[in-house]
């Protein structure tokens, strides 16, 4: 799952000062870019398992349109990973099929 | 959080609008998806600082954003607004809270979505977008290494050539067929839309000098992962077929309005037979079917970022005129110099709609296309249930179960349609659009629980 | 342009197409008439319950007739799996009915125990106070002071039981037409012409009203009553869990797809939007009953319309002036589906064999 990432940086670009944890292994972030951006950073893999067949998929539209970048973050299933800025120390899990039920409150 | 006027989207239009509503005096709050104001043509370009190869047109936006700086303006960031109640207000969503803001007047400006561009093998990762690519490139500094671009429109020549001035410039162009002798005698129009025309064959100029391989008239797309996890993408131009590898394939067939908050309100729509989208029928400026409700931008049918701007500052002319802030004389004075910009800004659309309309091969793909993206309904399918009279956008919904995911229809309707248009050979104007309910974007129970009855029902 | 039918059976909906299937099995040319894709359908925005307890309480033949749907439920969802490859997802594993008001708990009880005599006590069920409850579902909310159990109760996938019923139909012969809806119906000659808003007209010896709310208009030209109104109900379905739900009930299910399906209000409208307010009170039931699903998201909610007649029971009526023509109207067209496609069939044709279906009768309105 861990293919090398399809992007590069740019220019210029800032460095990667943020710290995130993907199912375990260190994910960097540049401040102000989305969780989504910096999966795409750290790998060209699938980010989550559909419900439906279990198919590998990446964040897509970038823009909270098609709901392909779902994963687990900080304990919350099915978050849109392109709608949520990165911050330090977010514990990321790839979403794998339908999500579970919350514990008893 | 009452105000006089609630904007949704801070795009050209929402934030045009909201600086000429709040100069005239009416309190503004404006709802906006991101964490920064500027739409996705503007993302985070109030930010940004050093990105010259994002070009200059971007860097416009600045201004738009420093606009926003007024007393009478509350910008709401990441809020997402998932309901309008005609009695409640505006519905929105941030941090797990729900509030509620109530206004007299609303404009919608949630702009545009990239057009979907179904074909086998789109659902891989590996391909996006090409307008996905530009947020990333805006706003994470992040650029496409050995991309293919994909598809038809000048967004494709733009992103190619940002793509070439940040220095990973693209493997190859793929062009869908064009139409631009069809579309030439709209070009007489266009010509007061030069600048941006002769912008756009700078673009072309620039993919030409930098060796790009440039295929045109192609079809027949289809791509699949190769075992390291790069993308072979095959396709075809007249009797050849190519078969290129990359690693990550960017797509693009033009953008069509999001109308997904505007139809959910049950305001009346009209078939744009050009750009092969609904979108909300809307008089001059920009009075939806509903008269305290406005909708600006490309949300109410695709101009771009110059007419969004031209279109969000005439709504919130109207908008004035109605709230009894500006008087007809003053409302009419003011517009003329809107509308003539919004003129030179449209001016070139016919051409590019013409010249870059959608092939019908992406209206109604394959059968072994993926259209459902959530619930994995093949093309397929859908043509075998719209044979044995599944003859409607909701009848193939219930049948198959297309556009009950998450995304509600957002990446499927247009090609469902197409296909129900092909199959029972029916004009895709008759077939739509798709009645759209709320909650608009997904929200939990506990957030839906937490709005309470209505204040005046609690007494 | 005309077409001939046998019988032409007015709207294609779960009803229609039962009746449509039914009559279709015992030898007849069938006709669906069925109307625009965006015309008010109850049969695409229902909740699937195949259910029994508390109904008929006041209405003894209501109780036989829905005790004999629920049980001949196994049997009708084997015939269409035996004519199309549609999994109906048919779970007849008991269901509950939750109470959060100790009165409407108590109240519920008392409808029961009247239901049971109907069915001269073969409806079992068991009433459970908070504590039982709580010691059987442990994830249940404290809010809930009761709740009713009944063993018959079941619920299917409604959205595939009518796909499954227009496949089948195909596959029976049955003919179905679509968007276009029947403007006008009326005897003519031996039988009756249809004609839609498209001007097609066609020709029927026999022709069955089974057009939902669509009969209100067209039934009075036929010579019936047709005394029913809309009720809005709404509904919400949420993202998709892995974990199963450990209970069914009427207002709280899991489809088999994984969402959980809210709903069982009613509001006398005949307007099918959805509203905040209803949407906030799904939302409190759901979370007040099982406070798991909190952080549930709702993908959609959307408000339908029931086809109600005055008593709530359904209306099997044959035209006294028109002979030939029929009106079938109720407001539980998927649990009562495996009637509605036989023996409903078998009075329709008159055979000897056929049920009573007298208490059914329109003229029941007359009189009250």
């Amino acid at each position: 799952m861990n293919a090398a990432s399809r992007f590069r940086d740019a220019p210029g670009a800032a460095p990667r000062s943020l710290r995130l944890m993907l199912d375990g292994v260190p994910v960097l972030a540049r401040p102000g870019e989305s969780v989504a951006a910096a999966l795409l950073a750290h790998s060209g893999g699938a980010t989550r398992q559909t419900p439906v067949t279990g198919a590998g998929r990446a964040p897509y539209c970038m823009m909270g349109v098609c709901f392909d970048c779902l994963v687990t973050i900080d304990g919350h299933p099915n978050v849109q990973a392109c709608m949520v800025s990165a911050r330090e120390g977010m514990v990321i899990q790839r979403q794998i099929g339908a999500r579970r039920l919350g514990d008893q409150p | 959080m009452s105000a006089d006027l609630v904007i949704i989207g801070a795009g050209p239009a929402g934030m045009a609008a909201a600086r000429v509503a709040a100069e005239g005096g009416l309190s503004v709050t404006l709802l906006d998806e991101q964490e920064r104001a500027g739409g996705q043509i503007y993302r985070n370009v109030g930010a940004v600082a050093g990105r010259g190869w994002l070009g200059a047109d971007y860097a416009r936006g600045g201004a738009l954003v420093q606009g926003l700086d007024h007393p009478g303006i509350t910008h709401q960031p990441r809020a997402t607004v998932w309901r309008i109640d005609a009695r409640r207000g505006v519905i929105w969503l941030r941090d797990g809270q729900s509030h509620v803001s109530p206004a007299a007047h609303v404009l919608i400006a949630t702009g545009a979505q990239e057009r979907p561009v179904p074909f086998p093998g789109w659902t891989l990762p590996g391909l996006m977008p090409a307008g996905a690519a530009q947020i990333l490139m805006k706003q994470s500094g992040m650029v496409p290494d050995e991309a293919i671009l994909a598809g038809a429109g000048p967004l494709l020549y733009l992103v190619a050539a940002q793509m070439i001035a940040a220095g990973a410039p693209p493997v190859a162009l793929v062009e869908t067929p064009t139409a631009i002798t069809h579309a030439l005698p709209k070009l007489p129009r266009a010509l007061f839309g030069l600048p941006t025309l002769i912008k756009g064959l700078g673009l072309i100029a620039r993919i030409r000098a930098a060796g790009i391989p440039w295929y045109r008239g192609a079809a027949d797309f289809r791509a699949e992962t190769t075992e390291d996890g790069r993308i072979r993408f095959d396709f075809t131009t007249g009797k050849q077929s190519h078969s290129l590898t990359c690693g990550l394939l960017l797509t693009h067939l033009g953008v069509i309005p999001q109308s997904h908050l505007t139809r959910s309100m049950g305001l009346a729509h009209e078939y744009d037979a050009e750009q092969g989208a609904w979108r909300p029928t809307l008089d001059p400026w920009g009075q939806s079917s509903e008269p305290h409700v406005f909708v600006a931008g490309d949300g109410g049918g695709i101009g771009g970022a110059e007419a969004a701007r031209a279109k969000g500052a005439l709504a919130a002319l109207a908008i004035l005129h109605q709230a009894g802030k500006l008087d007809a004389a003053g409302r009419d004075r003011r517009a003329a110099p809107l509308r003539r910009a919004l003129s030179r800004a449209l001016s070139l659309r016919p051409f590019l709609d013409a010249a870059y309309s959608v092939p019908s091969a992406f209206l109604a793909p394959p059968d072994e296309t993926i259209v459902c993206r959530c619930e994995e309904v093949t093309a397929g399918s859908i043509r075998k249930a719209a044979c044995t009279g599944a003859e409607g956008l909701r009848l193939m919904r219930t049948s198959l179960r297309t556009g009950m995911g998450p995304c509600q229809g957002r990446m499927c309707e247009t090609t469902v349609i197409g296909l129900i248009a092909e199959a029972t050979d029916r004009p895709a104007s008759t077939l739509g659009p798709g009645r759209i309910r709320t909650p608009v974007k997904p929200v939990t129970l506990a957030e839906i629980a937490a709005l309470g009855p209505q204040p005046e029902e609690t007494t | 342009m005309s077409a001939q039918a046998g019988t032409a059976i007015i709207g294609g909906g779960i009803v229609g197409l039962c009746v449509a299937l039914g009559l279709a099995a015992r030898g007849h040319e069938v006709l669906v008439l069925d109307g625009r894709d965006g015309d008010m359908r109850a049969s695409q925005g229902n909740f699937g319950l195949v259910w029994l307890q508390g109904k008929g309480a006041g209405y003894a033949p209501y109780a036989r007739w829905s005790f004999q749907a629920v049980q001949a439920w196994p049997d009708f969802a084997k015939r269409l799996s035996g004519l199309v490859d549609v999994d109906l997802a048919l779970c007849q594993q008991g269901g509950y009915e939750f109470f959060t008001d100790a009165a409407e708990y108590e109240a519920f009880g008392h409808d029961l125990h009247r239901q049971a005599n109907a069915l001269d006590d073969r409806l079992s069920f068991e009433l459970l106070n908070h504590a039982d409850l709580a010691a059987r579902l442990p994830g249940i909310g404290q809010r809930v002071v009761g709740a009713s159990f009944c063993p018959l109760d079941g619920h299917v996938n409604p959205l595939r039981l009518h796909f499954a019923l227009r496949q089948a139909c195909l596959a029976s012969g049955v003919r179905i037409t679509c968007g276009a809806s029947v403007v006008s119906v009326r005897p003519a000659g031996a039988g009756f012409a249809l004609l839609d808003e498209t001007g097609r007209q066609t020709r029927a010896s026999r022709v069955v009203l089974c057009a939902g709310l669509g009969a209100a208009h067209l039934g009075p030209q036929l010579g019936f009553r047709a005394p029913i109104r809309a009720q809005r109900g709404e509904l919400m379905i949420t993202e998709r869990v892995a974990d199963r739900l450990p209970f069914l009930s009427s207002t709280i299910r899991q489809v088999d797809e994984g969402g959980f399906q809210i709903g069982g209000t009613k509001a006398e409208t005949d307007c099918d939007t959805e509203t905040t307010t209803t949407m906030v009170g799904l939302a409190q039931h759901a979370v007040a009953v099982w406070p798991r699903l909190a952080d549930l998201r709702v993908l959609r909610s959307w408000a339908a319309l029931r086809v109600m007649t005055p008593d709530g029971y359904p209306i099997y009526q044959r035209s006294a002036d028109h002979p030939g023509a029929f009106l079938v109207t109720c407001h539980s067209g998927v649990t009562l589906a495996p009637l509605h496609a036989t023996r409903l069939a078998e009075w329709i044709d008159g055979d000897p064999a056929a049920p009573d279906l007298e208490a059914f009768d329109e003229r029941r309105f007359a009189l009250s």
